[in-house]
């Protein structure tokens, strides 16, 4: 069972001339061909994998002009909640609500870091299903934009919105007695000239970045177009079809 | 076809009821109002108990209104609907299922069912009634409800159809009862068919309203809108025996055996429905086992810190026990029946409770796994919500006191 031990150092380098040029072409082609293969492989399975990309649904579908989204870095959130307390002062939330807001994740079998932060917000949804469930149309979808409005004075109160939601992203206002909710700051900051959103402009490690995802030009496009890099969306079996996209880092 | 006959019809609806609408259906009428002052003392003492009761709980009720209701009740942003939803939809399925009973009978012709179809349609307005006072305590704005669901509907919306189905339904109960006043059977049969339509198609959109929300596990799916109309039939079953056999005791009279049989006809549906309510159980319990958000909630029931709620008032109040005395009752012992009911209507008061608050307790962001969510919600009814539920409840009761005397024990003519 032994192998028959061979003296490397006594064997005598035959050199190439022994080797036919035939010889050393087909040996070319063949690591060439094998080459080919794994690299055709490669790419091919970086293809599919995209397809079963929890975000692929949403990747790619920009019905509006400007199509406004999110991208939630991860790992660069360091919860100093800069980004909630940018969005109360702008757009006047009441204190018994949010609009945005940092959770925590604990993962106690990983190796090194163990705590991640993750900012939730309103998703922009496509398919809004909370946009469906109003009975007065109180909340509706910007025709141009398509964020995710709400017409405070057809609000009757009934809350269903808030169940509809997958994410959360609704509250009730007790000064209003309506349902409030994040607009993407297009009231305070967008239709002023401003380019991001209060939260995305606090944000001092860049974990939020806003822009226009059907704009190839867009960091956010440039972000979550990339093959070799993870893109998700949060509860993607609500089938909404959300606008804010998470990655790591 | 059609068009000859229709200028004869409202001609006829017309004459019928000028005919019965003379001066002495005035007298007998204001006499009839008069028949309050009837009763016996155990009587007005009811009366005053749940008068007291009303009144009280409108004291609560405007105190809610004036320091809001956000901070009045005890929903929160993650269990926005509570005690005043589930109690709402508690009166609509008693309304909606007491409108398909009597249905059976005054609508469809089956004869035995027929004795019971006054008071049916009574209580029904009754019910659904005391139902929209509290979800006109629930929603922050019903006002604008009103003119918005007009100018602004969503017609994707089950909110919406709701609402509006329900305001049909109302309206043709309210015709119905006003025609089977002036004994018009044929037209009152026509009303009660509109009512009965719009009743089931208000309610299995009630249903929808939780099987749509997507968002949300433990609801979502075709089960809802098919367990709501189910559940309603069994409440009006169970409201049917029990308001009749208070009515009797009220005016001091002994059951006729119409009415005997009326009711045990009543209580052998009952029991059916008890037990296709049984099964939808426990079909809903082991599917719930196989997913993980739902499996949770499951386990809060099943062996948690809901137990209570489902074992004894769910399974034992609402199924088991009322079960077993209505086949021990053998559909003639009164005494049996009528407990059975009572428990049936406490049972179901609480399922109503524990339908709206499981589908709440996951939080959408449970799967995420993060330290915020991790565990179950919890909600817990406050004050007022006890007490303006508590109010509609009496409401539902004193009405019917009311009714009793000013509607003759709704008698009928037919037999």
């Amino acid at each position: 069972m032994k192998d028959k031990k061979i003296d490397f150092e006594s064997l005598i380098n035959e050199g190439l001339g022994s080797v036919g040029s035939i010889e050393r072409r087909t040996f070319l082609k063949m690591g060439l061909a094998i080459t080919g293969v794994f690299a055709g492989g490669k790419i091919l399975s970086v293809v599919s994998s995209i397809d079963k990309a929890s975000a692929q649904e949403t990747i790619g579908d920009y019905p509006y002009n400007p199509h406004y989204s999110m991208v939630i870095r991860q790992s660069l959130c360091i919860d100093c909640e800069r980004c909630v307390a940018a969005c109360t002062e702008t757009n006047h939330v009441d204190p018994s609500g949010y609009r945005t807001r940092v959770l925590e994740k604990i993962s106690p079998r990983a190796i090194g870091q163990k705590r991640e932060f993750i900012p939730v917000l309103c998703n922009h949804c496509n398919e809004p299903p909370c946009v469906r469930a109003c009975p007065t149309q109180a909340t509706y979808k910007d025709e141009k934009n398509g964020i995710v409005m709400m017409n405070s004075s057809k609000c009757i109160g009934c809350k269903t919105c808030m169940l509809a939601c997958p994410y959360n992203a609704r509250y009730l206002d007790p000064r209003s007695r309506t349902i409030d909710k994040c607009n993407f700051c297009v009231d305070t900051r967008l239709n002023k000239g401003e380019k991001l959103t209060a939260c995305a402009a606090a944000c001092p490690t860049g974990a939020r970045t806003f822009g226009i995802i059907s704009d190839p030009n867009d960091a956010v496009y440039k972000l979550v177009h990339q093959v070799e890099k993870a893109v998700w969306v949060l509860r993607p079996e609500a089938g909404a079809k959300p606008n804010v996209f998470y990655m790591k880092s | 076809m059609g068009n000859s006959k229709k200028p004869v019809r409202p001609r006829s609806l017309l004459a019928g009821m000028f005919k019965s609408f003379d001066s002495s259906v005035v007298k007998e009428g204001m006499g009839n109002v008069a028949q309050v002052l009837s009763g016996s003392r155990n009587y007005y003492a009811l009366v005053i108990l749940f008068w007291v009761a009303v009144y009280a709980s409108s004291i609560v009720a405007l105190d809610a209104i004036r320091i809001g209701y956000h901070e009045a009740y005890g929903v929160t942003r993650e269990i926005p609907w509570g005690l005043m939803i589930s109690s709402y939809i508690f009166f609509v399925v008693t309304s909606t299922g007491l409108c398909i009973v009597s249905a059976i009978g005054h609508v469809f012709g089956v004869k035995q069912f027929m004795p019971i179809a006054k008071r049916a349609v009574f209580i029904s307005i009754v019910t659904i009634c005391s139902g929209f006072v509290v979800i006109l305590l629930e929603v922050e704005n019903p006002f604008r409800m009103l003119l918005y669901n007009a100018i602004s509907p969503n017609l994707t919306s089950n909110i919406w159809w709701m609402g509006t189905l329900y305001g049909v339904y109302l309206v043709f109960m309210v015709i119905e009862f006003g025609l089977l006043q002036f004994n018009l059977s044929k037209y009152a049969m026509a009303a009660g068919l509109v009512a009965l339509i719009s009743g089931i198609a208000a309610h299995s959109n009630l249903g929808a309203i939780f099987g749509m929300l997507h968002a949300r596990e433990f609801w979502y799916g075709p089960y809802m809108p098919i367990y709501f109309i189910v559940s309603a039939m069994m409440s009006g079953c169970a409201a049917i025996i029990l308001f009749t056999w208070a009515a009797y005791k009220i005016n001091h009279k002994q059951m006729e055996d119409t009415m005997r049989g009326a009711i045990s006809a009543v209580a052998k549906l009952s029991a059916l429905l008890i037990a296709v309510i049984m099964f939808f159980t426990v079909w809903k319990v082991i599917t719930g086992t196989v997913s993980p958000a739902k499996e949770e909630v499951i386990s809060s029931f099943v062996n948690g810190k809901y137990a209570v709620n489902f074992w004894v008032f769910e399974v034992g109040l609402g199924m088991v026990i009322p079960f077993a005395l209505l086949l021990i009752s053998k559909w003639k012992n009164m005494t049996m029946m009528v407990v059975a009911s009572a428990m049936m209507i406490v049972g179901i008061f609480v399922m109503r409770y524990d339908l709206v608050v499981f589908g709440q307790i996951v939080s959408v962001f449970y799967e995420l796994g993060v330290n915020e969510y991790k565990d179950l919600l919890s909600y817990s009814p406050s004050f007022h919500e006890m007490g303006i539920v508590a109010g509609a409840i009496g409401l539902t009761v004193l009405t019917f006191l009311l009714g009793e005397k000013v509607f003759k024990g709704h008698e009928s003519d037919i037999h």
